[in-house]
């Protein structure tokens, strides 16, 4: 049995902040975020954790790595919150860089282990609060803090500048104009049905996913409307830094625009995490019980747009396909069922994993895992081997996974284990079999 | 406000135009937008020779690559962007300004309609331009852009640094500030937010974080010595010139300002804070409750909460109205702490009339819109309102509204509001 100690890894982020921490400062802060922000959960897990190691296979690291138990849900546990507890905070620099590469790097937050806990014990909510400690010490992984300073400082994940924003749509907007000669990308539509909300990405690196959005709402009939200020992007790296407060400020920025815009509901495209953070989090954080704003994660609005009959498919995506669950929308939101009822609809062809919907395994990209970059793509990738087995399993080239860190993390896996399969969104599909408006040009 | 003084209250309705007669004209035509004084209605309208405004039907004679953002100013002047040759601008009534640049955007006017700035990106650099005149130096980032009440200052965060990829040594040591007519404070900090200008225009304050964990409040470039958990945008007192600011302490919220605090920090949130014109009345909306929010009036929290309280509005004499809804359904409107009967499927932000004794907000039901007043409906449904205007004695009520495609400007007595 390996432990962390064992595989540490540098990185310059986590380095940097153990090299300028005062060990006189990491109880009292430790102390203060587990007095003020936590309370009888993290106290009730502390207390009934067996100990039985029953989310061991749960967890896609412990599967991938022989069964090593320090990978296991609890096995991460025991080596961070239980180390901080039993030391009443006063651990060491070299622990807390051990706390930091478990936490960030080790953990997708996916709640797999949740499921087969017999006390239901959230083992990614005790990570979270993990990496609020280690946020609040500083000692953080180098790219995803740059990823938080971008939310901070643009209200965006990826440095976009308020104009570069526009003039991507504007741009989408004259490509799309070739293809359906009547599209419009409405900006500012105050009183518009919905609002769409993307995460930085997409303006910066998968503009056609706009193009294929608007397509479809476009072909659908419908009175939508994106903002020109910043409040665009639904994505949230600082909720998976651990920065509370820049989480919250980029979600109150993106409700107060659809607030301001009069729209009914705010429409998310194919993005787990943001929905997370939307819908879940930083609305909690800001003091609403419930999304002040409803959101609709892309998988639900394709489902009733296809099941309404607003979007028929001219034809189906030929051969068969295989689907990914991610699992903010599908442990996070149920959205399992409404998923395959929309693949059904626009594939000929499915063929499921096993397991699958709620027991899906996570793409080993998400809870910000990705965004810690290079220096733990390896660990990432292999980590993830039952993933690529389970791929493997299905016979199937294409698959399906309506999210973008899913994306991320599954290309690596498809290229790593040399899997030959193609990876689609929804919208990929449906843009290119729907039916198109009568003035529209041939498509593909 | 709009300076309703002058304008036409005789009671009656005229149709400004048709929108699809003007369809017509046009290869595409958007969505329409009312003057204040709901004498003109203007689109973005686009033809086989390109961009141009509609107003009540006529084109402006000028014709762009592309055209957005048709706005009136308070004034009643419209301005749009407009782009010539790849180069955009700002045109009103008409008139492109001289200065182009490489995009524009955001629209901010002075409290009169006088002064018109935007947002200017040249050479991959950014900065404002106030009636044509941009700053003289730009900067390699600015957002939080924001101007004067009288349009003669413009203030924006700045980035005063270059940072390297992923550089998060060199973010946490301060590259952000403000600059007040481009010119930055002398000093850097992690970041900057919603830069104010006080009632004057004369002295800036801003929101910061000095570390990655201490927020506070900037003055004039000098920072405040105590820092907080979080904070949200300062303001300035009218009567004192003294600066106050939303902050999170012991993980509660409370209305600080320089040592000490106005209101304790009791509140589970507390935001859009708000002086009444005669400076007597300072109200936010808060939440005293987790999940429940309501209006805060001189530090008092209103009986009645709501899970979603928006758009807090002030009258001249201290009273407050604001809209509160369930999940961005059953909106009402809810004046001094009472709200109105009516439930609607969207709503908009409450208007007083100018003694302040009256209120009316456009609202939507089933798709229909209409406006209320004192919770009273108006006798007739629109496919899309306006928010109302009140003539000087309050007595009667200018409505702008679309119906079955005729842009409509009708004036009417508040007896026509029925309960
Ligand atoms: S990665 Fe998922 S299954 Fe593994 S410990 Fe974290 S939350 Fe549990
Ligand atoms: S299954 Fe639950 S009780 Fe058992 S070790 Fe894991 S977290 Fe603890």
């Amino acid at each position: 049995m390996s432990t962390i100690a064992d595989r540490l890894i540098d990185d310059a982020g986590i380095q940097r902040g153990l090299n300028r921490l005062e060990q006189s400062r990491i109880r009292s802060i430790i102390k203060g975020v587990l007095a003020s922000e936590t309370g009888a959960r993290l106290k009730t897990y502390a207390e009934t954790c067996m100990r039985c190691g029953l989310c061991a296979k749960a967890c896609h690291y412990y599967m991938s790595h022989d069964g090593d138990p320090s990978y296991s849900p609890v096995g991460k546990v025991r080596q961070t919150m239980w180390e901080i507890l039993k030391a009443d905070g006063d651990v060491s620099k070299q622990q807390l860089q051990q706390f930091a590469q478990i936490a960030y790097t080790e953990c997708n937050l996916c709640r797999r282990c949740m499921h087969y806990c017999p006390l239901g014990i959230d083992t990614a909510y005790i990570i979270s609060v993990v990496r609020r400690i280690c946020h609040k010490l500083g000692v953080t992984p180098q790219y995803i803090q740059d990823t938080a300073h971008s939310h901070a400082a643009t209200l965006n994940q990826m440095w976009v500048k308020d104009d570069e924003w526009i003039d991507s749509l504007m741009w989408q907007e004259d490509e799309a104009r070739e293809e359906f000669p009547t599209l419009r990308i409405p900006l500012e539509k105050e009183g518009a049905d919905f609002m769409y909300s993307v995460i930085a990405p997409e303006p910066k690196f998968r503009t056609q996913l706009i193009y294929q959005a608007a397509a479809i709402f476009n072909a659908a009939g419908l009175d939508w409307t994106m903002p020109a200020t910043p409040g665009w992007d639904n994505s949230n790296m600082a909720m998976f830094s651990g920065d509370a407060e820049v989480m919250s400020r980029v979600e109150r920025a993106h409700y107060e625009t659809a607030q301001r815009l009069r729209v009914k509901r705010i429409v998310m495209g194919e993005c787990g995490h943001a929905f997370r953070a939307v819908c879940d989090v930083a609305n909690r954080w800001l003091g609403w019980k419930v999304p002040p704003v409803p959101v609709v994660h892309s998988v639900e609005f394709f489902w009733d747009l296809l099941e309404s009959g607003k979007i028929r498919m001219a034809s189906k995506h030929p051969g068969t396909v295989t689907i990914h669950d991610p699992c903010n929308i599908i442990r996070g939101r149920g959205l399992m069922d409404k998923l395959r009822d929309v693949v059904h609809h626009i594939c000929e062809d499915v063929v499921e994993m096993t397991p699958n919907r709620e027991h899906n395994y996570c793409c080993c990209a998400g809870g910000g895992v990705i965004n810690c970059g290079p220096p733990f793509k390896k660990v990432r990738v292999i980590g993830n081997k039952i993933k690529a087995e389970q791929l493997k399993a299905t016979g199937v080239h294409t698959l399906i996974a309506p999210c973008h860190n899913c994306h991320g993390g599954l290309e690596d896996i498809i290229k790593h284990f040399e899997l030959d399969m193609h990876i689609y969104f929804l919208g990929d599909i449906i843009y290119k079999h729907m039916e198109r408006p009568a003035d529209a040009g041939g498509g593909e | 406000m709009p300076q309703s003084d002058a304008w036409d209250f005789e009671t009656g309705a005229r149709s400004l135009c048709d929108l699809h007669a003007c369809a017509r004209d046009y290869n595409w035509l958007e969505e329409p937008y009312f003057s204040p004084d709901g004498e003109r209605v203007a689109m973005a309208a686009v033809s086989d020779d390109g961009a141009t405004a509609c107003v009540n039907g006529q084109a402006w004679e000028n014709v762009f690559e592309k055209l957005w953002m048709p706005r009136f100013l308070p004034d009643g002047r419209l301005m749009a962007f407009v782009q010539t040759d790849g180069e955009w601008t700002a045109a009103v009534d008409d008139a492109p300004w001289e200065n182009t640049f490489a995009f524009v955007w955001n629209p901010m006017w002075s409290q009169d309609g006088s002064r018109l700035a935007i947002c200017i990106q040249q050479d991959g650099e950014y900065g404002i331009a106030v009636d044509d005149a941009p700053w003289e130096t730009l900067y390699e980032n600015a957002n939080q852009f924001v101007l004067s009440r009288d349009g003669a200052h413009s203030a924006a965060v700045v980035q005063t640094i270059s940072l390297g990829q992923a550089d998060i040594e060199g973010y946490q040591k301060g590259v952000f500030s403000v600059a007040v007519d481009g010119e930055p404070w002398g000093s850097n900090f992690v970041n900057c937010w919603g830069p104010a200008f006080d009632a004057a225009g004369e002295r800036v304050a801003a929101a910061a974080r000095f570390s990655l964990y201490d927020y506070g409040i900037i003055e004039e470039g000098r920072p405040w010595t105590t820092t907080y958990q979080c904070v949200w945008e300062p303001f300035f007192d009218p009567n004192t010139g003294e600066v106050l600011a939303p902050v999170r302490t012991g993980g509660k919220w409370g209305l600080a300002h320089r040592g000490g605090f106005r209101w304790e920090p009791t509140f589970h949130q507390l935001w859009q804070p708000a002086y009444s014109r005669d400076g007597r009345t300072l109200a936010a909306i808060v939440a005293p409750k987790f999940g429940e929010f309501t209006v805060a009036v001189n530090g008092t929290p209103w009986n009645q909460t709501w899970p979603v309280v928006t758009d807090l509005v002030l009258s001249p004499t201290g009273r407050a109205a604001c809209l509160a809804n369930e999940s961005n359904t059953r909106f009402r409107v809810v004046v001094d702490g009472t709200a109105w009967t009516g439930r609607y499927d969207m709503a908009w932000p409450p208007v007083f009339s100018p003694d302040g004794k009256r209120v009316a907000a456009a609202v939507e039901k089933h798709g229909r819109q209409t406006i209320v007043l004192d919770d009273k409906v108006y006798k007739e449904w629109f496919d899309k309102v306006w928010p109302p205007v009140f003539d000087p004695s309050g007595e009667k009520v200018l409505i702008r509204a679309v119906s079955g495609g005729a842009c409509l400007r009708i004036v009417d007595h508040i007896s026509s509001f029925k309960a």
